[in-house]
């Protein structure tokens, strides 16, 4: 295709791509080697309905001839990435020199937010991505096999977890899982422990999110697989059977090399999706035993009295490079296709 | 502090009693634009209301009451002209707008407009009017009388006095878990930290700097009775946030509980609330601790403020119509929904409780540039400790480091 | 398939029926039970007591007198105008999914054809794009939006969800475009159409599925956002999502949780229409012979 072709059909995506995601990119990459001025603080009398007290303030005229001069703030060079509330490069260093053995000091890395935050996503993006994709292809393959007339209400049964807002669908599956919930008392009815909590428990806190992962991801598995096996070629399916092919043979190696290039598609999303885990942490309530890096972007910039824009760039660059370790694996592959395509 | 308090309630029952409340029709000299950025809870939304009052040919009102305020106000009122022209913020969310330096003093407006004003309705830092406060809130004690009665107990004085009171109650069979607090990890465990520090009437940062001033015996008394507490909570404390706790004391299921006074009208409310639980709820100012007299809790208000980047006749429509938003007349009709601190406002039995705190001394949530730094730490560093993960002087630690390395990101300390 | 599905053996039928059956009920159950507890009171539905009382309906019949309340739908659509908010949804979504097919399918096509190595840095760079969370973009807007007064409108709330998912449509319909033999639009431009009429003509007809599976993509995107659309418009315009959020409750108000279960129970109905009526597209969209191995 020539390059002019390509340019005025892609040239609407790419300036909106440009205007809103690419140059806020490079703001937040700015932003995040910044740190404010220093605050001129002076004291003063405050008075309240409740009363004065000497407290202190921030000297807004002083400060606005700071900002006036370097608008940014203060260069900080990487002390944003390095401090404690991200990589802890210093506290990090500390432990693994004193720490008695790796697993005392495995226990304090998790005392540091970003690693405890680290260890959930990674643990979620990893068990969520291939589980949800497994099922939605078993999904897709078995609606495929239902009566034309049963699949409609099928595949949108099968969507629902993906529909149910997941502000509230988190909410009330959370409730589900409450002790006195119908699920935590079917739980602790099945395992006949009467104590059995699905939320004071860390690890069956993490179980629950995790769960919880896979039924709200499994749907897009399946809509795009189910797509997929639409387009499968009906004839070579035929003389493959006709071959003496199993139908595990046909699957495998007829409708699965058929679905490579989407499963490689959904492969990416899902696992950037999860790599950015977010909803449910806020909406299971389980920030004492799972946070995620999202969520620490989310504590920065929206949750709190005090807004951080420097550590929220900071994490949310932190992902970004994140994901792009995780997707090289995926990215390599996709680069020999498109250069064997290419020839 | 308290003799304001005490001083207006009498003057205010005197006034009240003898002012005939006519609707006042609001009359709004100028001409200009009213844009209102506000919370949304029922006394913002009567406000906002009554505020619209205002617009006639001359004056344009609007108002958006929205919960994502803290974050919309910043850029809101940074742009120029701002898109809002008044603010409606409490003790936290002005911090980062006096940070800033967006909005504006008051003080030529009250002089001018605010003849229906009391002094301590005025928000004053360094002399000069910045924001003008019209609601009050704060924790405090929810009480069962019948299960205290039935235990033979008194109505708790102390944090100490909830522990001790919840062990008869567990002993004696009449609750599994007699208390509950706000233990969430996030805003609401913070808080709950906070208020009990400031029971101790010691100061949160050393004084004149943003250095922490945490790390004390103070400290380490008030993260023992946090935790002291937890053992005759619900097991599932860590998911108890401020709207949890009234729904499990909905549900018969604790005696006592330190909670907001703006949900005390829901949990006795004829409707809505378990009618066995409501009979017997009662309130009391928050408890204090360590043999202190201070309630511990902070006390809160909401107030407007005026944008600094707007046109001075837009501000002065905006204070005005503000002013008539949060005019006697209006509270006068509203009294039950809130703790209004207008003149005027007659304390249900539901604003009896943060009154209580008012009157019996405790402390208005701290102002100070860093303190909401100081609660992002304490929210999430606090949470291993509370889940009895790890030790008071390790927690303490944490949220040293957390705070110190905001604090040098925003510039603080050094 | 359906021929081949006849001649499945007994037990891989079996297997498949049982497996089917346990996702519908895993799928459909949680749902079932929100429109079930929908038309309880709070307290039944989050009872702490026990999970019959949401079955039962014990306080419900204390309050309402009767088993059955609508009170969290008259909550939400009567009293707290909830209405008006359906219709800025519909507006928004319906936007967001047309200019993203349109743009995305002109994007996702070049890509698919170009060849190039710029096309592959283009889709891995808009990949990367992607993996920033979306509140650090949306507080960066902020300020530019008010200065250009441009903020709380539905409009700007559109094309920053359309940027926004702009690299997921690109990605997706970029797979689709690859799926479908280069024969068929090279043939028509061998014919004599200019590019433009070989990606009407030619292509666009047999990737109605995709289009179909990206589009219900976007339009769930830009229905279920939090992020921008709380962040980004004001009360007016509010949307659905940050509007049910509005009734979950805060230290100031102890909100009313039903009105938002109503809401959302209320709100997945159009969808259920929706896929139903999209669903034989997806079906059918791929029996004209498209795809020749």
């Amino acid at each position: 295709m020539p390059h002019r072709t390509f340019m005025a059909f892609i040239f609407p995506s790419i300036l909106a791509m440009v205007l809103f995601i690419t140059l806020p990119i490079f703001s937040v990459i700015v932003q995040s080697v910044f740190v404010e001025h220093e605050a001129v603080l002076i004291a003063v009398e405050n008075c309240t309905p409740f009363g004065c007290s000497d407290q202190t303030t921030v000297d807004t005229e002083a400060m606005a001839e700071l900002r006036a001069e370097k608008p940014l703030g203060q260069f900080a060079g990487l002390s944003n990435y390095l401090n404690r509330n991200h990589l802890a490069i210093g506290e990090v260093g500390e432990i693994f020199r004193t720490a008695p053995g790796f697993v005392a000091a495995l226990g304090q890395l998790m005392n540091l937010p970003f690693y405890r935050a680290l260890a959930f996503t990674l643990t979620y993006t990893f068990i969520v991505t291939p589980f949800a994709m497994a099922l939605g292809f078993a999904i897709a393959l078995a609606v495929n096999t239902l009566p034309r007339m049963a699949r409609g209400p099928a595949i949108f049964a099968s969507i629902l977890p993906m529909i149910i807002t997941p502000l509230v669908g988190s909410l009330i599956l959370a409730w589900m899982f409450h002790p006195a919930g119908i699920l935590g008392a079917g739980l602790q009815t099945l395992t006949g422990d009467p104590g059995l909590s699905l939320k004071t428990s860390a690890v069956l806190s993490w179980i629950v999110l995790l769960v919880y992962g896979i039924w709200t991801n499994a749907p897009f598995s399946f809509v795009v697989f189910y797509a997929g096996l639409q387009t499968v070629p009906q004839d070579t399916v035929e003389s493959a059977r006709i071959d003496g092919a199993n139908r595990w043979e046909v699957t495998r190696f007829v409708i699965m090399p058929h679905l490579g290039p989407l499963a490689t598609f959904v492969a990416l999303v899902q696992l950037m999706d999860n790599f950015r885990v977010f909803e449910p942490v806020v909406g299971f309530s389980s920030e004492a035993t799972a946070t995620s890096l999202s969520w620490l972007v989310y504590n920065d910039l929206v949750s709190q009295d005090a807004q951080q824009f420097g550590s929220a760039s900071a994490t949310s660059v932190i992902t970004i490079i994140g994901v792009i370790v995780l997707l090289l694996p995926v990215l390599v592959r996709t680069w020999r296709e498109f250069n064997s395509k290419a020839v | 502090m308290t003799r304001f308090w005490k001083a207006n309630a009498v003057s205010l029952l005197a006034l009240a009693i003898g002012a005939g409340a006519a609707l006042a029709e609001c009359k709004v000299e100028g001409a200009g634009n009213v844009a209102i950025l506000s919370n949304d809870f029922e006394a913002l939304r009567i406000v906002n209301t009554a505020a619209a009052e205002c617009a006639s040919d001359t004056v344009k009102v609007s108002s958006n009451a929205t919960t994502e305020h803290k974050n919309i106000q910043g850029p809101a009122l940074t742009a120029n002209p701002a898109e809002y022209t008044v603010a409606v913020v409490a003790n936290n969310s002005i911090v980062p707008l006096l940070n800033d330096g967006l909005i504006r003093p008051l003080d030529d407006l009250v002089a001018k407009y605010g003849q229906d004003l009391q002094p301590n309705q005025l928000i004053k830092i360094d002399g000069k009017v910045m924001a003008i406060a019209f609601l009050g809130n704060g924790q405090h004690l929810f009480y069962r009388k019948d299960i205290l009665e039935k235990a033979g107990l008194e109505v708790p004085k102390s944090y100490e006095d909830m522990v001790a009171a919840a062990k008869v109650i567990k002993e004696k069979g009449l609750m599994e878990h007699p208390l509950a607090a706000s233990d969430k990890p996030g805003w609401d465990l913070a808080a709950e930290f906070v208020n009990r520090f400031l029971g101790t009437g010691a100061d949160l940062f050393k004084e004149g700097s943003a250095e922490l001033n945490i790390d004390s015996d103070q400290g380490r008394l008030v993260l023992a009775n946090m935790r002291e507490m937890t053992a005759y909570m619900s097991p599932d404390y860590l998911n108890f946030d401020a709207n949890e706790i009234s729904k499990v004391w909905d549900a018969n299921q604790t005696a006592m509980m330190v909670q907001w006074g703006s949900l005390a009208g829901a949990a006795v409310d004829p409707a809505k609330a378990n009618p066995d639980v409501a009979a017997n709820t009662a309130f009391a100012g928050a408890p204090t601790i360590g043999g202190g007299t201070i309630p511990g809790a902070a006390l809160w208000w909401d107030g407007f403020a005026i944008a600094k980047n707007i046109s001075d006749e837009d501000a002065a429509v905006s204070f005005q119509a503000m002013v008539h938003g949060i005019s006697p007349a209006v509270v006068a009709e509203h009294s039950a929904v809130a703790t209004w601190l207008v003149k005027g406002f007659q304390p249900g039995p539901t604003a009896e409780g943060v009154i209580a705190n008012a009157t019996g001394g405790a402390k208005a949530y701290p102002m100070q540039p860093y303190m909401g730094l100081l609660h992002t730490a304490l929210s999430t560093e606090l949470a291993d400790f509370i889940a009895g993960k790890e030790e008071a002087d390790q927690a303490l630690k944490d949220v040293a480091a957390a705070y110190g390395a905001a604090a040098k990101e925003g510039g603080f300390i050094k | 398939m359906s021929t081949t599905a006849n001649r499945m053996p007994g037990s891989l039928r079996l297997l498949t029926t049982v497996f089917l059956a346990l996702w519908l009920v895993a799928a459909v159950f949680p749902f079932a039970w929100t429109v079930w507890g929908s038309f309880k009171v709070e307290p039944d539905f989050f009872s702490r007591t026990s999970f019959w009382d949401a079955i039962e309906g014990v306080r419900t019949q204390m309050q309402t007198g009767s088993a059955f309340t609508l009170d969290g739908y008259r909550g939400a659509w009567i009293e707290n105008d909830f209405w008006r908010s359906a219709i800025n949804t519909l507006i928004v979504t319906i936007s967001v999914t047309v200019i993203s097919l349109t743009i995305g399918t002109l994007g996702g096509y070049a890509l698919a054809r170009s060849g190039q190595r710029y096309a592959f840095w283009i889709l891995i760079a808009a990949l990367v794009f992607r993996a920033m969370p979306h509140i650090t973009l949306v507080s960066g807007y902020m300020l530019p939006f008010f200065q250009m007064n441009i903020w709380g409108i539905l409009p700007t709330t559109i094309i920053v969800l359309v940027a926004i998912n702009q690299p997921f449509t690109l990605w997706m319909l970029h797979s689709f475009f690859l799926s479908i033999p280069k024969d068929l639009d090279e043939s028509a431009l061998v014919d004599g159409c200019t590019r433009f009429q070989a990606f009407r003509l030619a292509v666009m007809p047999v990737m109605w599925p995709g289009v179909i599976t990206t589009g219900l993509f976007s339009f769930l995107l830009a229905y279920n956002d939090f992020a921008v659309t709380s962040m980004l418009l004001s009360q007016d315009n509010q949307t659905m999502i940050p509007k049910i959020a509005s009734f979950l409750g805060s230290i100031q108000e102890s909100g009313n949780v039903m009105f938002a279960v109503a809401a959302v129970v209320s709100a997945t109905v159009p969808l259920f229409i929706l896929v139903l009526f999209f669903q034989r597209q997806i079906v059918s969209g791929l029996t004209a012979g498209a795809v020749k191995g």
